[in-house]
């Protein structure tokens, strides 16, 4: 009797071993590269043959001309997409007041006279550190900066913003947002179009 | 503002129930055998047939079958340097951690004290992550099965082995099939590769590595089979996990809709549906409570560590050395930034999901015992905490695949015996006379819970073990540890991620100096946890449904009104939740009542 219900147990494992280990994947990989091959390789984003970036993973941005994005907690460097992981700092860690002293006070170097309340999305960590969108806020807060130092009118900048910028789905899921990346490419783009 | 808050939370939860009721029918059909296979697949059916079982063989399979699957995780985790699908050449994990994981998985806990993207191969990821998301999964589901069939006084209960295989292969594979195409259209990667490296736009000579696998075809099992454990360290709140707001809807509504069903089920196939959507309404209540409470402190209320403290506050301190054997500790006041919070705590959140999006989350799915998260719980605000942690400590707010229920059937046999010794009457369920043997054996199985949380972590607490692991100073700390505990025992997965358990491969030369202390504890907590919960209960029931059912007379508690909700509520309150209260206190509560100085 018990080894006719081990007989049962291995084979059962084998069985499903085979069909969740083997066939459900393929099938599901099979409906992926035919049907969505861009989005299944990783949304890849490419500019004249070179790969730059990815649609879903954020990237460490610095300089002023640039839009800058939240802040990463990865190791050993923000935004490492190969090691995603919050900040894991409580509310009351002096670590978690420390980083937002920190931008708070680069954002205001960075762009002196602007004496507006930072929106805290750009203050704090997302929880992948891979984020790769800012508030509608974080982006019109950092407008005039990327607009002077670029040399470029605001308005021109506005339009690039608008272009990136995703709406809530139907009007009620998710939050209006930026994706950093596509708009910085954007920036360089027109750039390089040049006037 | 009040729609984008409370819109996300209310779908769910309409969304899903409606979802639930018809569908449950599909599941008590296929549970009773009624489904008719194409002749391929019924050909395995009867090969896996071992013939009708007592309640001792089932067990007995049951626990046979697991030992199969953890010896067979263990192994492929071992194996990981030597099998393909490793093109970087990725080291095995820990001994310890393997011990770990492959416990973690087999029970359905998916705790991981190893980060996905870091340390598993493809290889590892589909044959040990992906098999045991759905054999795990199913054997609660077939556990409570066996259980109704118990209570419907049938002393044979089934075949194992044959539920096992109705579960999987005619209800998670084609469900997971049709949800992982959703996750594919949102964006999530589905691919044998493993990476691709991209020069940033910034700094050309920065790499930036982007892990891809097959991301698509775990995601679904991971949320419907309440496993949570994620393919990257950092679960749905990665990109590629949860592309969207919408993957995000389906991913929070994948993870509730098993839970809701099998309430429904159990009514359906012991043929008291009323009863059963009693129970459903206790649950549904719960939930809401959970996820309300979580939304406002932590979606409503801004980051209390950046908004400051204005006003300086002064606290008097017994002290035996000053005069008058008092002394004064004064709080100063602390400026706030500038900074503008009115979406929130927003330390550990992702923008796509929208601002109520990881509050909700964070009580779903430790409600429904999944584990998955899309933000940092470590981050969220003190007070706001609480509920998940709550919703571990009860384990009954839906609760994982079967094993919640079968927690919930512990909470009325208990609360139907305390209500008949209040009013002097001879307590029963379904017809059947609660005897001693019954609730000694629901007692065993609530009291494990409480057992294994709060016993390792005040073993923790008191030892380096746990005091050189935590990453957060005071109250926080403490939470860590008890929010690592309970997750374990209520196996859900979830964590303060910030807590030093990582040991990583094995050949790292830095790991966490305390993982394999933490390693060790929990696995040997969710084994407990796990098995001695599922083991009692389907004695109890085996028990009491061999009695004979008594005629239903005017002194019978019903137990399909409104009466009998709130005897159910109360039992859980008054049993569950107090016995947690003392950690709360110590934990998330005096961390939110901010800096008190204690004793002199």
């Amino acid at each position: 009797m018990l080894l006719h219900q081990l007989r049962s147990g291995f084979l059962l494992l084998l069985l499903f071993t085979f069909l969740t280990g083997v066939l459900y994947p393929l099938a599901v990989t099979g409906i992926a590269q035919l049907v969505f091959p861009a989005k299944a390789n990783g949304s890849l984003i490419t500019m004249s043959g070179k790969v730059v970036g990815s649609d879903l993973i954020g990237q460490q941005f610095s300089a002023p001309g640039y839009f800058w994005s939240r802040l990463s907690s990865t190791a050993p460097g923000a935004y490492n997409a190969g090691a995603s992981t919050g900040s894991n700092l409580g509310p009351l860690n002096p670590a978690l007041l420390d980083a937002a002293q920190k931008r708070v006070q680069a954002l205001r170097e960075a762009d002196p006279g602007n004496q507006r309340p930072v929106p805290a999305d750009l203050v704090t960590s997302s929880g992948s550190g891979l984020d790769p969108h800012i508030s509608v806020a974080a982006a019109l807060y950092q407008l005039p900066r990327v607009a002077r130092v670029r040399g470029m009118r605001t308005d021109d900048v506005r339009a690039l913003l608008e272009e990136s910028t995703e709406g809530r789905f139907a009007g009620i899921l998710g939050e209006p947002r930026v994706n950093v990346l596509r708009l910085n490419l954007a920036l360089d783009a027109h750039k390089e179009g040049g006037r | 503002m009040f729609l984008s808050t409370w819109f996300l939370p209310v779908a769910l939860l309409a969304t899903t129930t409606f979802i639930a009721f018809p569908l449950s029918k599909y599941l008590a059909w296929i549970m009773e055998g009624k489904f008719k296979a194409p002749r391929f697949l019924g050909w395995f059916e009867e090969k896996l047939d071992s013939g009708p079982q007592d309640w001792k063989e089932y067990t007995a399979a049951l626990l046979i079958f697991c030992t199969a699957l953890f010896a067979f995780g263990f192994l492929v985790l071992v194996l990981q340097p030597w099998m393909p699908m490793n093109p970087d050449g990725k080291w095995m994990l820990a001994p310890s951690t393997i011990f770990h994981s492959a416990i973690s998985f087999m029970t359905n806990t998916n705790l991981q004290h190893y980060s996905g993207d870091q340390h598993l191969s493809n290889f590892s990821q589909i044959f040990f992550i992906l098999t045991n998301m759905f054999l795990s999964a199913a054997v609660g589901f077939c556990a409570l099965t066996a259980i109704i069939r118990a209570f419907r006084g049938e002393k044979l209960v089934g075949n194992f082995f044959v539920d096992m295989w109705r579960v999987v292969v005619y209800m998670f594979v084609p469900a997971s099939f049709i949800i992982g195409v959703i996750f594919l259209q949102q964006g999530a990667p589905m691919t044998f590769d493993t990476f691709a490296r991209v020069s940033t736009l910034e700094s050309p000579s920065t790499q930036q590595t982007i892990v891809v696998g097959p991301v698509a075809a775990v995601e679904p099992i991971k949320m419907l089979g309440t496993n949570g454990g994620g393919f990257y360290g950092m679960n749905s709140a990665h990109p590629f996990e949860n592309p969207t707001g919408i993957s995000n809807f389906v991913n929070t509504m994948a993870m509730m809709l098993f839970p809701f069903m099998l309430v429904l089920m159990y009514g359906r196939m012991l043929g008291r549906l009323r009863h059963a959507v009693v129970i459903f309404s206790v649950m549904l209540l719960m939930m809401a409570g959970t996820i309300v409470w979580s939304v406002y402190f932590d979606t409503l209320k801004p980051n209390p560590g950046l908004t400051g403290d204005s006003v300086a506050r002064t606290y008097e301190i017994p002290s035996a050395s000053a005069p008058g054997g008092k002394r004064t500790v004064t709080v100063p006041a602390v400026g706030g930034l500038p900074v503008d919070q009115h979406l929130g705590n927003l330390e550990g959140k992702e923008m796509r999901f929208g601002t109520s999006a990881g509050a909700t989350y964070a009580a779903v799915t430790v409600d429904v015992t999944c584990g998955a998260v899309n933000s940092e719980h470590d981050s969220l605000n003190p007070i706001a905490a609480i509920s998940p942690m709550v919703g571990m400590w009860l384990n009954c707010i839906f609760g994982g695949k079967g094993v919640g229920m079968i927690n919930m059937l512990l909470y009325v046999i208990i609360g139907i015996f305390v209500a008949g010794m209040m009013v002097g009457r001879t307590p029963e369920y379904l017809g059947r006379k609660i005897g001693a043997r019954e609730v000694k054996l629901a007692l065993i199985a609530l009291l494990v819970h409480p057992i294994m949380i709060l016993g390792p972590t005040g073993l923790f607490a008191a030892t380096d073990w746990g005091l050189k692991a935590v990453s957060n100073p005071g109250p926080h700390g403490f939470s860590q540890m008890v929010y690592q505990f309970s997750s374990a025992s209520a196996n859900n997965g979830s964590a303060f991620d910030g807590l030093g358990v990582t040991y990583g491969l094995a050949n790292n030369p830095a790991p966490a100096p305390e993982a394999v202390p933490w390693d060790i504890a929990a696995g040997l907590v969710m084994l407990f946890s796990r098995f001695l919960p599922i083991v009692a209960p389907i004695a109890m029931a085996a028990y009491l449904g061999a009695k004979k059912r008594a005629p239903q007379g005017l002194g019978t508690l019903r137990d399909d009104t409104a009466t009998f909700a709130l005897l159910l509520l109360g039992t859980i309150l008054i049993i569950g939740a107090l016995l947690f209260l003392p950690v709360a206190a110590l934990g998330p509560l005096a961390e939110h009542l901010g800096p008190i100085p204690f004793g002199g």
